[in-house]
């Protein structure tokens, strides 16, 4: 049983959420804006934590920040109905190990969930393609290689995931396990939470639109 | 013109017209109050309205019939007497010239230099020469004024010496400083337009965003779904949209172009993923054509339930991957009403000089994979 706490300004939304996660899944609580959901997660000390981007008193990222050290066992997961790339960006800096967005299917929330529940991280096709176009450059030198720059198969990885493969699939094609695929995917997540690489920051405030 | 200052200063143009008369056979004055509040009152002009580019001719022609009415007026006797009028006429022509506008029609005198020297570029020959000219006459027409003026030896000559030089001053700079002012309010009001914009973005995000997100992710029609996902989509362009001048040349929003027109008319979704950018080319036309003659296939042919599309720009080549989890197919038995595949997307990749890869499995489903060499790389 996965503990769930939902944090989400829309009322419609987390009761639609929370109708769908019965089986194998708890929501321990709910709440619409930052300091409740602080608050909350302190009390009910949820596994994962599904939170909203855009919310009233600073968004998903203030409760990431506020939990994430007093509590490094507790997963987040972000979902957004906003598609900017400065928003993922952000979100996933900020520590959440995942971003989805709100259109998802019920199917492919709940192993969203589970995965990151796991410890895995969670790339839509659409976080994936903005990893690689934010890391694509390579015309300047990188200040430490090991954070700034993706390996070719972590760039591979990616690009399957780009095109909308699953990682069972991306593992029979490139003839590896799923563990190594999701090994891949949880180094580019450390590499896009840890890198410096100053061009991070400006690529996801040049491009607003995808 | 007459009507435009008195709607200006809110008094009846009937006025304006009869006091310029006045002034004008009382010596010439009125003559170049009006060339002078002519040359500053262009920006005034009302949106629509055909600007006439000025001509050097048309310059020199009105400069000359001026002149000609002047000699006119000093013959009939309305005249204040040579000290005031010609140094008068010199100071109004100086300062037309300097303000005139160019053939531009936009930035004149200061204004360009001014922007020449941020720019760090030199500024215009043209603006420099008005300039210089423009300012010398106005200049030598105070100059002349304060030697020819008897009053400056019977009165104490240093206040007026100082009003003359300040006159001077206000005439080189002053339109000079109407414009700047101008435009301060003009970029306070394009502030105050997209803070309210974004302001009505935020609103929007907040509620029909997530309303038409609950939609698609509901049990509605398949119908229902495809048409929330299209207003999503427009509604998201707009709101996050790059001003349409960057946009209009830009690889990404032809492909979204693409996505949008299949997800409209079969009402099948598609995932879209563009990694890199790039100015749009006969290439990239080509790539989106086949593109959507792929995507097409998948709709009507492959029975699955969504596409993904994911184009990405590398500095030697274009990759294009449309791929579905539908039915598949064996590539090799294509019955012969589906030509398209052959013509539409094989010939045209290899007409452009790229190559069209297709893979399916029966059960599994479609990948075809467009590749072209990108302009100026081969």
């Amino acid at each position: 049983m996965i503990r769930v706490f939902l944090v989400d300004d829309h009322r419609l939304f987390l009761s639609g959420v929370k109708s769908e996660l019965r089986v194998g899944f708890e929501v321990v609580g709910t709440a619409s804006d930052v300091d409740t959901a602080i608050a909350g997660i302190r009390r009910t000390r949820p596994d994962v934590v599904l939170l909203d981007v855009h919310m009233p008193g600073g968004g998903g990222r203030t409760v990431i920040e506020a939990i994430a050290k007093e509590r490094p066992d507790t997963q987040f997961l972000a979902l957004s109905v906003s598609d900017a790339a400065e928003d993922v960006i952000a979100i996933v800096r900020a520590g959440a190990r995942g971003y989805v967005t709100k259109s998802i299917s019920p199917a492919e929330l709940t192993d969203a969930i589970r995965r990151v529940h796991d410890g895995d991280a969670v790339f839509s096709p659409r976080l994936a393609g903005f990893v690689l176009d934010a890391f694509a450059s390579d015309a300047i030198q990188p200040v430490d290689p090991e954070l700034d720059q993706l390996t070719t198969r972590e760039r591979e990885v990616l690009r399957h995931i780009a095109r909308g493969f699953t990682y069972k699939v991306i593992g029979q094609r490139l003839h590896i396990s799923v563990k190594t695929v999701e090994t891949h995917v949880s180094a580019v997540l450390r590499k896009l939470q840890l890198s410096n690489r100053h061009e991070l920051t400006r690529w996801a405030t040049d491009r607003r639109l995808v | 013109m007459a009507g435009g200052l008195g709607e200006r200063f809110g008094v009846d143009p009937v006025y304006v017209r009869a006091s310029l008369l006045g002034l004008s056979l009382a010596g010439g004055v009125g003559v170049f109050a009006y060339l002078l509040i002519w040359t500053l009152a262009d920006q005034e002009r009302p949106a629509g309205a055909a600007v006439r580019p000025p001509s050097v001719q048309r310059n020199a022609g009105t400069a000359f019939i001026v002149f000609g009415a002047l000699l006119l007026l000093r013959e009939a006797g309305f005249w204040l007497g040579d000290a005031v009028v010609w140094p008068v006429a010199l100071v109004t022509l100086g300062s037309s010239v300097i303000w005139s506008r160019g053939a531009t029609g936009d930035s004149a005198g200061w204004n360009r230099l001014a922007s020449a020297a941020t720019n760090a570029e030199s500024p215009g020959r043209a603006a420099l020469v008005r300039l210089g000219a423009g300012g010398l006459l106005v200049v030598s027409g105070l100059a002349t004024f304060l030697v020819g003026s008897d009053t400056l030896r019977t009165t104490g000559g240093a206040v007026i010496a100082v009003a003359i030089t300040g006159l001077g001053v206000g005439l080189i700079l002053g339109p000079w400083m109407v414009r700047q002012a101008q435009q301060l309010a003009e970029e306070r009001r394009e502030r105050i337009r997209s803070q309210e914009r974004a302001e009505v973005a935020a609103h929007l995000h907040d509620s029909v965003l997530q309303t038409l997100a609950m939609i698609q992710r509901s049990d509605s029609s398949r119908r229902m779904v495809g048409l929330a996902r299209s207003q999503e989509r427009e509604l998201r362009a707009w709101l996050y949209g790059a001003d349409d001048e960057h946009a209009a040349d830009r690889l990404q929003p032809v492909f979204e172009d693409v996505a949008a027109r299949i997800e409209q008319r079969y009402e099948l979704p598609v995932e879209l993923v563009v990694v890199g950018d790039m100015l749009v080319d006969d290439q990239v036309h080509a790539l989106s054509s086949a593109a959507y003659e792929a995507l097409q296939n998948a709709a009507q042919h492959s029975g699955a339930t969504s596409v993904s599309m994911y184009v990405e720009v590398e500095p030697e080549h274009v990759t294009v991957f449309v791929r579905d989890e539908g039915k598949g197919f064996d590539p090799d038995a294509i019955p012969d009403d589906r030509r398209g595949l052959d013509e539409s997307i094989v010939g045209r990749m290899q007409r452009h000089g790229g190559r069209a890869t297709i893979r399916s499995d029966a059960g599994v489903g479609t990948e075809i994979e467009l590749q072209l060499p990108r302009e100026g790389s081969r």
